[in-house]
């Protein structure tokens, strides 16, 4: 029952986090310089003043603000974020449309990043003074320092230029027709740079964290006692050692959702990567600000619900976090 | 203002003993210092020096490094990028460093006022920061930069905007850390005022690590900007680094040269700014030294 509650709190505290940010989106409309009807008669093609009384009408700009402020969170509730006039579409049915492709590369990403990363970590605690230790210490730095679209331009020239590996740009090879499994084959061929390039930035971090939380963790007393028990060394790092060490690891993993979202936008952009972080560069280009504002929602509902998995896989891992303890 | 002469002053006016011993010790953070300067001098000076407009066209397009005298080469439109490189590197810093400063006042403001005052300001505080912390920074100082103009003085204030939670974090935590010793609870005995209190003898005591935080924040806002101009929402009047590597970047197969440089020099001024920042660690907190 307390896991329950635990997670209907979590659920409910989710809920006024989306809230704000529609309440934000909201305000960024109508602080932003320029009278949307004006925008509206633009794309329209002219305006009298006739025209724009009627969309002022029609959209319900003529209206108190708090009562703005409710119709568009009634929409918004209902999936409604407005329409894109460049792409003419609704800005929902745009996004989910591109939904899957960021997920697959932020996904696919953040796996690589945390296992190989975690385990780079882990090894060069291990050997303090070997090779893996100032690895890790050049990888962090570059992971830290380098811009994310840098490093996958870098690698493009690296692995689609100098040694044609991999594909230049997109998700799919143009007019290539197949079964299921081919098609997954040139998927994941695609996917191997962007993939890498958002992975490195962070795995980084979880390498660095990795390698502090297992040196702080080989001192504790347990790990000692493990060891003057005549456990074998490999037995004390896998069972004793790294099942505490990972727990920084896992908060971390949360905390990171919405960068690794933000690197997205930039690593699509890079390699044409049809997502939402490319939807995103597409809409700047066009101004088409419904469709980014929309990308803003969107992409923090993922990082409210990833938050959420985190939170729940953390009571998992960490028996001794009590509901409510940490919120 | 009441006379305050008797409010113990244990304010750090001077690094401490040790300290620029302690910091040359650090080898890394000495050349990331070096070329830290040396970014510096070439924002500064540069455009003095080398003169020449980063928007002119002056030679055929894609040149590579050193035809015609171009050291760099030229751009995809016969623009010189050595000229593109200095004027690039005063945007990177004026822009860094005025973001990494209002980052720093928000923070400080927000979390300042977070942990000496406590209770529901806290509470409210803390559940803003919460909130900044969900939404993905750069996807929102894009929206910010895109509905508002993108000038300097915009995405200076954008960056500022999206990144202030983490500083607003570590202030709290040093103020609640500090809010009930022995020197504060002596300075409000002898009458000082709650803005005394924080402005004059909590916050001079919280800031070493404020201090290593925004030589990191610098280079953080270097990225976002570069990010920024990348993607096009740079300011369209002023050369930058980030504005070089996105115009260039559908040529990177016939000149490698015009988007490698300018992301060479983003990569080597956040890296000096990290090192400066951890050498400036060490160098502030002797005792955490061994961690």
């Amino acid at each position: 029952m307390a896991w329950l509650r635990f997670v209907l709190q979590r659920l409910l505290y989710g809920a006024g986090l989306l809230l704000a940010v529609l309440v934000l989106n909201f305000l960024l409309i109508q602080l932003a310089p320029g009278d949307p009807a004006d925008t509206i008669a633009g794309e329209m093609g002219g305006a009298t003043p006739q025209l724009l009384a009627q969309i002022r009408a029609a959209y319900g700009l003529d209206r108190s603000l708090p009562v703005q402020l409710l119709t568009y969170l009634g929409r918004a509730l209902r999936g409604d974020l407005g329409y894109s006039f460049f792409f003419n579409a609704p800005v929902t049915a745009l996004i989910w449309q591109r939904m899957p492709a960021t997920v697959l590369l932020v996904v696919t990403a953040l796996c690589l990043a945390v296992t190989l990363g975690t385990a780079l970590g882990v090894l060069a605690a291990c050997f303090p003074r070997g090779l893996l230790s100032h690895a890790v210490t050049v990888l962090s730095l570059v992971g830290y320092a380098a811009p994310a679209f840098w490093l996958g331009i870098m690698l493009l020239l690296l692995f689609a230029g100098a040694v044609p590996l991999f594909p230049v740009s997109g998700m799919r090879t143009i007019g290539q027709a197949g079964g299921l499994l081919a098609t997954a084959a040139d998927v994941a061929h695609h996917l191997v740079l962007p993939a890498v390039t958002l992975g490195i930035i962070f795995m980084a971090v979880y390498s660095r964290l990795a390698r502090a939380a297992m040196l702080e963790v080989l001192g504790a007393d347990y790990v000692r006692t493990a060891r003057a028990k005549g456990l074998p060394e490999c037995l004390v790092i896998a069972k004793h050692a790294l099942r505490n060490a990972l727990i920084p690891v896992v908060t971390v993993v949360g905390l990171q959702f919405s960068q690794l979202f933000a690197g997205a936008v930039l690593v699509e952009t890079v390699f044409n990567w049809p997502g939402l972080g490319r939807l995103a560069f597409e809409s700047i280009l066009r101004r088409d600000h419904p469709v980014l504002l929309g990308i803003l929602v969107f992409s923090t509902l993922l990082v409210i619900v990833a938050n959420l998995l985190t939170d729940v896989a953390y009571r998992g891992i960490d028996p001794r976090i009590r509901v409510g303890a940490k919120l | 203002m009441p006379a305050t002469l008797s409010t113990p002053s244990v304010t750090p006016r001077q690094p401490p003993p040790g300290f620029w011993r302690r910091f040359a010790r650090n080898r890394a953070a000495v050349a990331g210092l070096a070329i830290v300067a040396g970014m510096l001098l070439v924002a500064l000076g540069g455009p003095l020096v080398y003169r020449a407009d980063p928007f002119a066209v002056v030679w055929a397009p894609l040149a590579p490094p050193g035809e015609a005298g171009f050291w760099l080469g030229t751009d995809y439109l016969g623009r010189d990028l050595l000229a593109g490189l200095v004027y690039g590197a005063r945007t990177t810093l004026v822009v860094g460093t005025a973001a990494a400063l209002c980052t720093v006042v928000i923070g400080v403001l927000l979390g300042a006022s977070a942990g000496y005052y406590g209770g529901w300001v806290d509470a409210l505080l803390m559940r803003v920061t919460e909130f900044f912390q969900v939404l993905p920074a750069l996807l929102l100082a894009m929206v910010l930069v895109a509905l508002f103009a993108p000038t300097l003085t915009t995405i200076a204030l954008a960056i500022g905007v999206v990144s202030w939670p983490l500083v607003a974090r570590l202030v709290r935590a040093e103020f609640l850390r500090l809010r009930e010793r022995e020197f504060v609870l002596a300075a409000r005995a002898l009458g000082a005022s709650d803005r005394r209190l924080i402005w004059g003898v909590i916050l001079p005591n919280a800031l070493p690590p404020l201090i290593v935080t925004a030589a990191l924040l610098v280079g953080v806002a270097i990225l976002f900007e570069a990010g920024l101009s990348f993607l096009g929402l740079g300011d369209p009047n002023v050369m930058s680094w980030g504005l070089m590597i996105g115009s260039n970047r559908d040529y990177i197969f016939d000149a490698w040269w015009a988007v490698t440089f300018p992301g060479l020099a983003i990569f080597l001024t956040v890296l000096s700014l990290s090192l400066v920042g951890d050498g400036l660690n060490d160098a502030l907190n002797p005792r955490l030294r061994e961690r």
